[in-house]
């Protein structure tokens, strides 16, 4: 057999590294996707599944025009996936409101809303403040709750169904011969031989190129390459209630119906240095309880799961993308959005690994910011 | 089909299955109920539409998801009887608010 | 609102209530918090009433036995709140319950679960068909209620419950159309093995022989099968039997199945017990001591949902559970502890020998475990065994995994239906045993409660 068997070996079946191998797997690339197994820590399959802009790029205008270069993307990355999977990622993008309890938190979202837009280019966010009665204009027939003043609109955010993104992900790399090795967690990953050679306990597999995208597991790999991989966990905890008929046309920050009917609420942020991912009573009531200050009749639902994950957050908050200076041909791609830059990283993101070295114009999502921040 | 074992000391209750009167015993459950009623289903399944009707009878199932007094998504099996209790199915999904509510308060 | 005990049991069957009974003796405080109205659990259902009614002479005497198990917990001075589901338990030993509109947070240096068994989930073609229920669904509603079939109804299944239930339903008055046993004829050959330990129980072997013995002079027909399926349009109207490869059918208003009866598991799952695989037994039960703890502090277990053993057996884990309980808050010492067990570890000792025997002789079968593509696996969410099999394809090769793909496992039930199923269809298509695979992580709550109850909870931690 040959050593190198493989164009790219993609540490990490998550969404992040899924999406990736996907995007190079279409391009013709010989690729090899390794996962962790059935109880892994992970956020793609925990999380709010936003599609979602308005809040993404305060303080990294690249990243705010990297999110909406995404956006864009998304319905026809969608539908591509569809047709190769065979499953709906069930992506609709009908704008997105994030609600605002009271005049001062209307007041701050506004501040948000304007210094952001004060960064970039005006067509970036197109993101406006909108009064109650608009926001009942976009929920026909729910009862608002008293204190809902208003809130933030923004016509380019959406929603898919994460749990469906992942698995048509999976399945079209299954479909497009991509070999996804879900009992292949890498041990250790190393140059080799102008490639790279990653452990697992299933034996050495080898490779070209290697990207890491392992979310939480990036960083213990990252050094033997010269990358740097500064994770920090995140928790957030969402629930979600029993089916109810559709409602809810309208994506939202903190609550949102599903395809199946289930209202979806969320999210906590709480800093957390357990990898531990026990949902907490605490959170869930913290929960319920806005909630049900933003649509009253939220309360008589039933929750019927509560859970929690880690997010993949970097020390700001926004994406990290490098190519190792000591190994080239070795990447790490980690971000809090793993769904909403899905299709970015299917595009842009596989095409910059395919490039001889990585471009240019991802110089800003270096890891090195992080470094300069320190000195200065 | 079911029948209940005549009880002389047990009592009677009534109770109100599908708008129809029911007589059933004091410490029945409203799943029983329903059943004695046979109204064949109890609710259909919120995914299919499929009709459903109570499996296990001991609170683990959710099979009898029933509406109970106007509230829906009561476990039948575990909700004993009360005079006048008004025991319907549950078709496909609830609605966010009960019917009739005012959306714009 | 917290309350605090000693010792808080989570279910009113004989492990929960015999645990209160000794723990209150033992001059501990102690509560039991249960979701039904009346204690007893579902093997002594009602009991307080129907063991002096009609129905009681035809339940029999191992159900009045019952009588005695809650008539001491009612003297005992142990707390009793029944009508409280409790939906979820913290591992420092915190378990909030909702009577349906508000939450109550009862607070133990123990929490003992006694959440007791459940009916082993029986995916057969056409069981979501309504007239579809398990046995011990009908045996609940004989003891609680005093209902009995009464039309062509069919009993399916294998074990000792079925024959139990026929004879107690011949007692009452009711009547069965027919019973299908599906025991594999092979059973009868590897159970052989454990006859030893069978005879050692001579008193259960007994009993069993006359629910044989009765069941043939009943007259109610008796079908050999090795599978069964429901047929109807909106609900059952001809269940069908195979036999030598050849289909038999009958007209059917009501289909009683049971396949055994497996842990009531979710609870100490949800906690985060350790669990072990039970091969025998084909379920995951909590890793429990000699004493019913699990390997988180203060959480303890006893009866059923620790691995199946039987009433009486229950009754003194509870105990045992109950001893320990006083010795680890410094009630008594260890020295007493184990000097009290002695005779109840020797009164366990005649219940388990004939558990070997009867696990091997009513083994559930093949197609049982891992049913074919077009059944229906999760009820909730409507999900084939083909679904299943399809995640697996694609590299879901773990229940969760599956479960977010295909939704097995997500519906209110929260997995128990289809829980056991979803790990052997899995193990099954990719070579491993049932205990490489695993079972869905639980998250809470144990049973759905409405957000507005939620928002209104303190929680104690």
């Amino acid at each position: 057999m040959a050593d190198t068997s493989y164009d790219f070996i993609v540490v990490g079946g998550g969404v992040v590294g899924s999406a990736i191998g996907y995007g190079l797997a279409k391009r013709g690339a010989r690729v090899a996707v390794l996962d962790e197994g059935d109880t892994a820590i992970r956020a793609s399959r925990v999380n709010f599944g936003l599609v979602w802009l308005q809040s993404k790029g305060d303080g990294m205008p690249d990243y705010g025009r990297w999110t909406r270069r995404s956006a864009d993307l998304w319905g026809p990355f969608a539908q591509e996936l569809r047709q190769t999977s065979g499953v709906d990622p069930e992506h609709v993008q009908r704008g997105g409101v994030i609600f605002c309890l009271g005049d001062e938190e209307f007041e701050q979202r506004r501040t948000t809303i304007m210094r952001m837009h004060n960064q970039v280019e005006p067509w970036v966010y197109e993101t406006e403040m909108i009064d109650r009665r608009q926001m009942q204009e976009l929920f026909p027939g729910v009862r608002l709750g008293k204190e809902l003043v208003g809130g933030s609109f923004c016509p380019h955010d959406g929603v898919s169904n994460p749990l469906r993104l992942l698995q048509s992900l999976h399945a079209a790399l299954k479909r497009l011969g991509a070999d996804y090795r879900p009992d292949a967690p890498a041990r250790a990953a190393r140059a080799e031989g102008g490639g790279f050679a990653v452990d697992t306990p299933v034996g050495t597999l080898r490779a070209g190129k290697i990207v890491l995208a392992a979310g939480h597991g990036s960083p213990a790999l990252a050094g033997a390459l010269g990358l740097d991989a500064p994770v920090i966990p995140e928790r957030g905890q969402l629930l979600i209630t029993e089916r109810v008929a559709p409602i809810l046309d309208v994506a939202a920050g903190g609550i949102r119906q599903m395809s199946e009917g289930g209202m979806l609420i969320g999210a906590t942020f709480e800093d957390t240095s357990e990898y531990t991912t026990r949902a907490t009573t605490a959170n869930a009531v913290e929960l319920a309880q806005r909630a049900i200050r933003i649509m009253p009749d939220l309360a008589r639902l039933k929750m019927v799961r509560t859970w929690l994950g880690l997010r993949v957050l970097s020390p700001d908050g926004f994406p990290v993308y490098m190519e190792s200076d000591d190994h080239p041909g070795a990447y790490v791609a980690f971000c809090h959005s793993g769904n909403t830059l899905a299709a970015v990283h299917a595009e842009d993101l596989a095409e910059a690994f395919l490039a001889p070295r990585l471009p240019e114009r991802l110089a800003s999502f270096h890891p090195r910011r992080f470094h300069a921040q320190k000195a200065a | 089909m079911l029948r209940k074992l005549p009880d002389p000391a047990g009592g009677v209750v009534t109770v109100i299955v599908e708008g129809r009167p029911c007589e059933v015993g004091p410490n029945d459950t409203a799943a029983a109920a329903a059943l004695l009623a046979g109204i064949g289903h109890t609710r259909t399944s919120p995914v299919t539409g499929e009709p459903r009707a109570p499996f296990c009878m001991m609170g683990v199932c959710h099979e009898c998801l029933m509406v109970i007094d106007g509230v829906p998504s009561r476990q039948a099996c575990l909700v004993t009887v009360r005079e006048g209790m008004r025991i319907d199915r549950q078709v496909g999904p609830r609605a966010l608010q009960p019917a009739g509510a005012d959306a714009h308060v | 609102m917290s309350e605090s005990f000693d010792l808080v049991v989570v279910g009113a069957g004989p492990a929960g209530l015999a645990a209160a009974t000794e723990a209150a003796g033992l001059g501990l405080s102690a509560v039991v918090i249960d979701e039904q109205p009346e204690p007893g659990g579902q093997i002594y259902r009602a009991v307080e009433r129907a063991a002096r009614g009609v129905a009681g002479d035809a339940l029999g005497e191992d159900y009045r036995h019952g009588a005695g198990v809650v008539a001491a917990f009612r003297a005992s001075g142990a707390v009793y709140r029944p009508g409280l589901q409790v939906w979820q338990v913290e591992q420092e030993g915190e378990v909030l319950a909702s009577d349906g509109e508000s939450t109550t947070s009862f607070v133990g240096k123990r929490v003992l679960i006694a959440v007791g068994a459940m009916e082993r989930p029986v995916p057969i073609p056409g069981w979501t068909l309504p007239g579809v229920m398990g046995v011990g669904a009908a045996q609940v509603m004989l003891k609680a209620s005093g209902i009995v079939p009464a039309g062509d109804t069919w009993v399916a299944g294998s074990g000792p419950l079925p024959l139990l239930y026929l004879a107690q339903v011949a007692a009452a008055g009711g009547r069965i159309a027919g019973y299908i046993d599906t025991t594999p004829p092979g059973n009868r050959w590897t159970a052989a093995a454990h006859l030893g330990g069978a005879l050692r129980n001579f008193p259960y072997v007994r009993k069993g022989l006359a629910l044989r013995a009765h069941l043939k002079g009943s007259g109610i027909p008796v079908e050999a099968a090795d599978a069964v399926a429901a047929t109807g349009d909106g609900k059952v109207e001809r269940v069908r039997w195979r036999v030598g490869g050849q289909w038999k059918e009958a007209p059917c208003d009501l289909l009683l199945l049971h396949e055994g009866v497996v842990p009531n598991a979710h609870v100490t799952m949800a906690v985060g017990c350790a669990h072990d695989w039970d091969d025998r037994q084909r379920c995951f039960r909590p890793h429990l001591d000699a004493w019913g703890h699990t390997d988180i502090g203060p959480i303890m277990v006893a009866g059923d949902c620790g691995g199946i053993e039987g009433a009486r057996a229950a009754e003194v884990r509870g105990r045992l559970a109950a001893l320990a309980t006083a010795a680890g808050v410094g009630r008594i010492t260890a020295e007493e502890r184990d000097r009290r067990a002695q005779p109840l570890r020797r009164e366990l000792g005649r219940h388990l020998p004939i558990r070997a025997f009867l696990d091997t002789l009513f083994a559930p079968r093949r197609d049982l475990l891992s049913p074919a593509d077009d059944v229906v696996v999760c009820r909730c969410e409507a999900i084939t065994a083909k679904k299943v099999r399809d995640a697996v394809a694609i590299g879901a090769v773990g229940p969760n995994q599956t479960k977010a793909f295909i939704r097995s496992g997500m519906g209110p039930c929260q997995g128990r239906l289809c829980g056991l199923t979803v790990t052997e269809v899995i193990a099954e298509a990719t070579g491993k045993t049932p205990g490489e695979v695993g079972f869905f992580r639980i998250r809470p709550p144990l049973k759905p409660l409405t957000i507005g109850e939620l928002a209104t909870v303190t929680p104690a931690g």
